[in-house]
């Protein structure tokens, strides 16, 4: 057999194809930070908390009201979401005049109340989620066998991070972010209800954070430490695109996961340790991050 | 007349007192995480479950005052010594329950032995405690990583299952694990086909189960725990492991790792644990009385704080004493016999010997309720479940 790097190109696609994956949820999860940062000022703490409450939802939505998967991939990030505007609304607003430690100690604060509570909860050890009927089962795709839920992951989070880059990038709502990024004051002077604009971005990104959560919930354990374990890597992935670029957080949310993939085949004890030794170089190399503009 | 008979009634009084008696205060203190990954194995249920031994041995009733105290050593091995020498020093502690995560464990071993006080270890799991690291006062009552290696491999092995892949979490734990399960496989005249490591914890498995679907390998064995071993099953599953015809083996499971992934997920799994709530009507009364209290079914481990609790008091009431040299001594003289473990004893090594039970997880039409999960493959006896005595490297044993 045509072995290419040491072991046969099939088990080698199949690496790739899962890194893919991984990396769907590095780019959704990354991106939320991402919008946030950028617009708020705000290192989002929090997020791993937010993508475990979408995941925690998701559960309690089918336990106690028997509302199905494709449901609460809608309904759990508009609930977060909305849960995440009030925070915005009574805390997060407060600092944005301030230095950026405090945003971070905040939401860091409010990451570790949220697991807590759910801990108290729902214990520690996690909750049964199976993958809906519809997505059961796989597909044999000669080199692996592709479980259809995963290639479902991936269709999912490449439609919203695409749509989303799109809304930012290419219509007018997208314009009077990015504008309001740059001099909130003079977008508030042609009229638009800048607050307003900021809050509902930081609602959205949560609720970006809540729909991974859902994603995750039928292949993860669904435990109130599942953010925490994630969002360090995330934060390395936002730090390596560039914080608040949009585009960035995507293609190297992906490229991490492919990267990583193909650790855990040649050399799976550093496969959690290659995204931060990427960072370290990446931070020497291009300070501001691989998409990032230095300011 | 009358002089004499209030003679009488003082002195049968006062035989009375001095036999029955016994007049020991005790202090114990459960050591163990209360917030983290081993909490719902162990935490609260573990105090709850010391509490139930104290009420059911009417420890007041025959003299004995037991003050039961907790703290959350968060599986770090500092802040468990930290607390374990304040406990020691400063707040008269005279044994230590529970313990889980082996550094952990092993750490508070070392400090019991030094103050000379009792170390009752429930939750840990390294068979080091009592090997090279064993002390002359520590019992590990639960379970051992020899124990769960040998139970789970060796029914495994002779069922047919004759070539392993190992997925093993990366330190101390796992990479002991995989090498008792190693020598049982090579034992029985099988062979390794393959083995992963991978970091501690773990979140994504995909990339390990790919690896081991494709080795050949007839079974899939996870030599990790808590999250980890969630994680890998859950996926296992996804991936199709158990329909392409291999199967799988968790090497430390616990009852409420298989509660939290659920029936259709984990079902066929083989695992060895020394308790499960639904052995036998005491064990069933027994678990029905923790979940009044606790709202969940006991583990293994919690089972372990109870029974090795009730055989402590039962040596102090007999010595009406604490003094831990003596007690340690009677402990180990005296059979041990309870409700959850039946008859067994301890060995020189501190080793708790009795036997285990080989379990395969439940398919979901077979399970009557949420807490319905294993179905009795065998039951290893005693005198086969432990390591024996003279092949753990234990000083004490000449």
């Amino acid at each position: 057999m045509i072995e290419l790097l040491g072991i046969p190109p099939q088990a080698l696609f199949g690496q790739l194809l899962l890194g893919l994956i991984n990396g769907a949820f590095y780019a959704i999860l990354s991106l939320g930070l991402a919008i946030i940062f950028g617009l708020l000022n705000i290192i989002n703490f929090a997020h791993g908390a937010q993508y475990m409450l979408g995941a925690l939802a998701s559960w309690v939505l089918l336990n106690y009201f028997g509302v199905n998967y494709w449901w609460a991939l809608l309904l759990a990030p508009i609930g977060v979401g909305i849960l995440g505007v009030i925070l915005e609304r009574l805390l997060i607003s407060r600092l944005y005049h301030l230095d950026h430690l405090y945003g971070l100690l905040l939401t860091f604060g409010l990451a570790l109340i949220i697991q807590g509570l759910a801990r108290n909860q729902y214990g520690i050890s996690g909750l049964p989620y199976t993958i809906p009927s519809q997505l059961a089962g796989g597909q044999n795709l000669g080199f692996m066998f592709l479980p259809n839920y995963r290639g479902w992951v991936v269709v999912a989070s490449l439609a919203v991070c695409l749509t989303t880059w799109f809304v930012i990038e290419k219509t007018r709502l997208g314009a009077y972010l990015r504008a309001a990024t740059e001099n909130p004051t003079l977008v508030g002077a042609f009229g638009i209800n800048v607050p307003r604009m900021i809050t509902l971005t930081y609602g959205f990104g949560v609720a970006l954070a809540a729909f991974a959560g859902v994603l995750a919930a039928p292949i993860y354990s669904v435990n109130p430490n599942m953010g925490a374990d994630l969002i360090i890597v995330v934060f390395a992935v936002v730090v390596i695109g560039g914080m608040g670029s949009i585009l960035g957080s995507i293609v190297t949310g992906f490229g991490l996961g492919i990267i990583e993939g193909l650790m855990r085949v040649f050399y799976p004890e550093a496969s959690s340790v290659v995204i931060f030794v990427i960072m370290a170089i990446v931070l020497l190399v291009k300070p501001a991050g691989l998409f990032g503009r230095t300011a | 007349m009358k002089k004499i008979g209030f003679l009488v009634a003082s002195l049968v009084a006062s035989l009375f007192a001095s036999t029955a008696f016994a007049d020991v205060a005790v202090k114990l203190g459960v050591l163990n995480d209360r917030s983290g990954v081993y909490s719902d194995l162990a935490g609260e249920g573990s105090v709850v479950a010391a509490q139930m031994a104290v009420e059911d041995y009417k420890a007041a009733d025959k003299g004995i005052t037991v003050e039961i105290i907790s703290a959350d050593h968060q599986n770090k091995p500092d802040i468990a010594s930290n607390i374990a020498r304040q406990w020691y020093d400063q707040d008269g502690v005279d044994a230590i329950l529970d313990v889980p995560t082996s550094s952990a464990a092993l750490a508070v071993a070392e400090i019991t032995r030094e103050k000379n006080k009792i170390f009752l270890n429930s939750g840990g799991g390294t068979s080091d405690l009592t090997g090279k690291a064993c002390s002359p006062n520590t019992v590990h009552w639960t379970y051992d990583s020899w124990q769960l290696a040998h139970g789970t491999a060796s029914a495994v092995v002779a069922n047919g299952g004759k070539k392993w892949f190992f997925v093993t979490a990366d330190y101390a734990f796992g990479q002991a694990m995989e090498r008792d399960a190693t020598e049982v496989v090579k034992e029985g005249g099988g062979e390794v086909v393959g083995s992963i490591r991978h970091p501690f914890p773990g979140t994504d498995f995909s990339s390990y189960l790919l690896q081991a679907q494709s080795s050949g390998a007839q079974v899939v064995a996870f030599a990790n725990a808590g999250g980890d071993t969630i994680n890998s099953v859950k996926q296992a599953s996804e991936f199709g492991l158990a329909q392409s015809g291999q199967q799988l083996a968790g090497l430390l499971v616990f009852a409420n790792d298989v509660h939290s992934l659920g029936l259709q997920t984990a079902q066929g799994l083989m695992l060895t644990e020394s308790f499960y709530w639904d052995l036998n009507d005491q064990t069933r009364e027994w678990s029905a009385r923790f979940e009044e209290k606790m709202n969940k079914k006991p583990s293994m481990v919690q089972a372990g704080v109870y029974a090795s609790v009730l055989h402590y008091l039962k040596a102090v009431e007999a010595l009406g004493d604490k003094d831990a040299t003596k007690v340690m001594a009677k402990m180990k003289e005296t059979p041990t016999d309870d409700i959850l473990f039946g008859k067994g004893m301890i060995r020189a090594d501190g080793r708790k010997i009795h036997q285990s039970y080989l379990f395969q997880v439940k398919k979901p039409e077979e399970s009557k309720g949420e807490w319905d999960l294993y179905n009795l493959v065998s039951t290893i006896p005693a005198e086969q479940s432990f390591r024996p005595l003279d092949k753990g490297g234990c000083s004490l044993i000449k």
